[in-house]
């Protein structure tokens, strides 16, 4: 994300940051150790649903901040997917001034609670910072925003400080939001601090789209999104469950119903699948398919009325996060042995290094270099087992990652009753295939431009994953917001 | 929520809801579906609309109660409210001028094919529904698609109204009497099965609602796959119909067996007996 050094110049010279910045000299700072974050013991943690990561202390958080220098030109801002002004708010916290901390935050960024557990900061914000440039570890900036948007929400529901959103001016102009995922949530938030009447509408019947059914519990608790969710409905958006745009509601309806501009936030939902044989047998689904029963139908409450397997061996096809939700979620479903299978080498899996580590304390098993070719079942259709093609590693792809080269003949069996097939997914086709006059590109996505994220139908803007494919939460977020920023040059130039 | 303005018990584990669904009421079409949930524990449901009335905005469903979910929206009462409708889903009908149609309905299947018969039937189509059940008890909606459709025929396995027999029965009869240009099948999967044999060998080009298991039922899960023409398709975004020569019909019925076990338990913990069909 570009950065306006200008403005970060403004804020660096004022007067308690120079103070503070004379505190401790460079060397000083660069010395203290980084923060370890603190998380409940693996193997207890694998048979709960309780968050792993258990947040660092205001004093750890102190000493963390303490860490950063200040640097002239904070690179930390341009890794972020939405600039968020990381030196400020970290020299809050060095100073103690934690509500400005998360005031800061919340100017470029909606949902920090989410983003401080989620987002893969070793290859954001803290892949730039500059400790790594002298090869120690970056300062800890998911910790320490995950540690403000907490005290934030403790404080605001304790009733210590008010959860006051500043709000423009109505300027009775309605605007649609399609989808409540991150990037629908964020592009409405910031709709709605212009002053726009927003309307969000929802397919499913509970709001947070991936935030609610893909990522557990254990690694976002559902109330931090419902906390989120709430201060937004204080904001004045109306949300609205159960509809689904493009069919419950078409574009013309929207148009006929006054909304002046829609943003499509509608992700890419749609699981893909290997099309090998015996693939759709019994006991084998996809990973959307499967945290969808657990985290948003509850199947694994007792009470609920949704099914689902309580398997004792499971193994999750992929290397990405979904794949490690999926294989973390069958421990906690009483797996005894839970794998991932992934065809190239653990150093090119997609998934955070955090959440790999988390996965491996808690006793998964890595098969890397390995991809399923055939599954065989038992006379009822349920899997038994699957046949592995063992793979090496060849020459790099257009991605720059090496292409994994099965090795002929190199076949193995291994015994399962439960297989999650997380190996990506597309963009869901419903507002593609019902929105007439939008460019689509051979991957099914919406083409926008990349300045307002305006699509060709000149009052429909989209992002996050229905315009890139299957991405992260934070640039979902970003998309929203610049959206929110190009539809509102879009409404005030009409 | 979504209130119940009206409940007709029609046997014992069948009833009519009408319910209050303005924007589903609007926007459904025939072949369309709904998923509904009841409470904060309950789980997605899918079932096709009977009907629908966009200007007093409702729809109706009918719904058999076969599992504990349908058990607890069959045993809702007139003012009560459903949790949550979610539609209209899947792609609709093709409704044009076929020539002659063959509409066939088993069991709940009979209420789900009406908006096709309807629509088949303005559009300009003869129609002739075939309506199936085990015993007389289950046939409903028979009078009211008697006042549309041209003809219709009721086949009931006990012979206790109509004739005796098999839906695929009263199609051989019609296809030995006259041509016949499209067929529609709604019901049980292994009646739409026999339904494809039985016009495969006349080369009569058929249109199978499939009934898989759904989660989300707008493309997101995958729960509902099944094999069409050897590929897999999703029933709730691809579907619900297909063409019922290419649908792996076995496949699908191992697929609804997913999870009979859990299901079983379910209902034996809430008391439930459905063990009598």
């Amino acid at each position: 994300m570009n950065v306006d050094y200008e403005l970060v110049k403004e804020w660096r010279k004022a007067a308690w940051r120079a103070d503070l910045r004379n505190q401790l000299k460079t060397k000083e700072r660069m010395a203290i150790p980084r923060a370890v974050m603190p998380t409940q013991e693996g193997k207890t943690r694998a048979h709960n649903n309780e968050e792993v990561a258990l947040g660092i202390s205001r004093e750890t958080a102190m000493v963390e901040a303490k860490r950063c220098i200040d640097c002239a030109k904070p690179t930390c801002m341009e890794g972020c997917p939405v600039a968020i002004n990381i030196p400020t708010f970290i020299k809050n916290i060095e100073r103690g001034d934690f509500k400005e901390a998360i005031d800061v935050i919340h100017e470029t960024s909606s949902l920090p609670g989410v983003c401080g557990r989620v987002c893969p900061q070793e290859r954001q914000c803290e892949a730039r910072c500059i400790h790594t440039k002298s090869g120690d570890p970056a300062v800890a900036i998911g910790f320490l925003e995950r540690f403000v948007a907490d005290w934030e929400r403790e404080q605001i529901t304790a009733g210590k400080i008010p959860a006051t959103q500043i709000c423009a001016d109505k300027k009775g102009i309605k605007v649609a939001v399609v989808g409540s995922g991150p990037a629908g949530l964020a592009c409405a938030s910031d709709l709605a601090k212009m002053g726009y009447t927003v309307t969000v509408f929802e397919a499913l019947h509970e709001l947070g789209g991936v935030l609610r059914y893909g990522i557990p519990e254990f690694r976002l608790p559902n109330e931090i999104v419902d906390f989120e969710i709430d201060k937004m409905k204080k904001m004045g958006i109306d949300f609205h469950t159960n509809v689904i745009v493009g069919k419950t509601l078409s574009y013309e309806d929207l148009v006929e119903q006054g909304f002046k501009a829609i943003f499509v936030g509608s992700g890419a939902g749609l699981p893909r699948f290997m099309g090998i044989p015996g693939e759709n047998f019994i006991g084998i689904m996809s990973s959307n398919e499967y945290l969808t029963r657990v985290n948003l139908m509850h199947a694994n409450t007792p009470g609920a009325d949704t099914p689902i397997y309580h398997s004792k061996r499971v193994a999750v096809i992929g290397g990405g996060n979904t794949a490690m939700d999926a294989v973390r979620t069958a421990l906690r479903l009483g797996a005894e042995h839970a794998m991932i299978v992934y065809r190239r080498s653990e150093e090119e899996m997609p998934a955070r290094r955090e959440e790999i580590e988390h996965a491996k304390e808690e006793g998964v098993d890595f098969m890397n270099l390995y991809n399923p070719i055939e599954y065989l079942a038992d006379e009822s259709g349920h899997v038994t087992t699957m046949r592995l093609q063992h793979m090496r590693l060849g020459e790099p792809d257009e991605g720059g990652r090496r292409r994994p080269v099965p090795i002929e003949g190199d076949i193995i069996e291994v015994e399962v009753d439960e297989v999650i097939v997380s190996i990506g997914v597309q963009p869901n086709p419903i507002i593609p295939t019902h929105f007439e006059g939008l460019q689509i590109s051979n991957h099914g996505t919406i083409e926008v431009d990349e300045e307002k994220h305006q699509s060709r139908l000149s009052d429909v803007f989209a992002g996050g994953d229905i315009v890139r494919g299957g991405a992260t939460v934070i640039l979902a977020m970003g998309d929203g917001r610049t959206a929110a920023a190009g539809m509102n040059t879009y409404l005030m130039d009409l | 929520m979504y209130k119940i303005v009206k409940k007709e018990q029609i046997s014992e584990r069948v009833v009519a809801l009408t319910i209050e669904a303005p924007l589903i009421a609007r926007s459904s079409r025939p072949g369309n579906f709904i998923i509904f949930r009841v409470g904060e524990m309950g789980e997605r449901i899918p079932v096709t609309c009977a009907n629908t009335w966009p200007d007093e905005g409702l729809i109706e469903v009918i719904i058999q109660a076969a599992g504990v979910s349908t058990w607890k929206i069959t045993h809702l009462n007139v003012g009560d409210e459903i949790t949550d409708i979610v539609g209209p889903l899947g792609k609709p009908t093709e409704i044009k001028k076929y020539g002659t149609v063959v509409c066939i309905g088993g069991g709940v299947g009979i209420a789900e094919l009406f908006p096709s018969i309807k629509g088949m039937k303005e559009a300009g189509n003869k129609v002739i529904a075939i309506l199936g059940a085990r015993t007389k008890d289950l046939i409903f909606m028979d009078d009211m698609i008697g006042e549309v459709a041209d003809e219709t025929i009721i086949m009931t396995d006990d012979g206790t109204m109509g004739q005796k027999g098999v839906v695929t029965l009263g199609l051989e009869q019609v296809i030995e009497r006259e041509p016949v240009d499209l067929v529609i099948c709604v019901g049980p999967a292994i009646m739409m099965k026999f339904v494809a044999l039985t016009t495969e060998k006349h080369k009569i080009p058929t249109l199978a609602s499939l009934n898989s298991i759904m989660v989300d039922g707008t493309g997101m899960c995958g729960a509902c796959r099944v094999t069409v023409g050897g590929e897999t398709k999703f029933v709730c975004v691809d579907g619900p119909e297909f063409d019922a020569h290419q649908v792996d019909f076995d496949e699908l019925m191992m697929r609804l067996r997913a999870f009979k076990s859990i299901e079983e338990q379910k209902n034996r913990e809430a008391n439930l007996d459905f063990s009598r069909r």
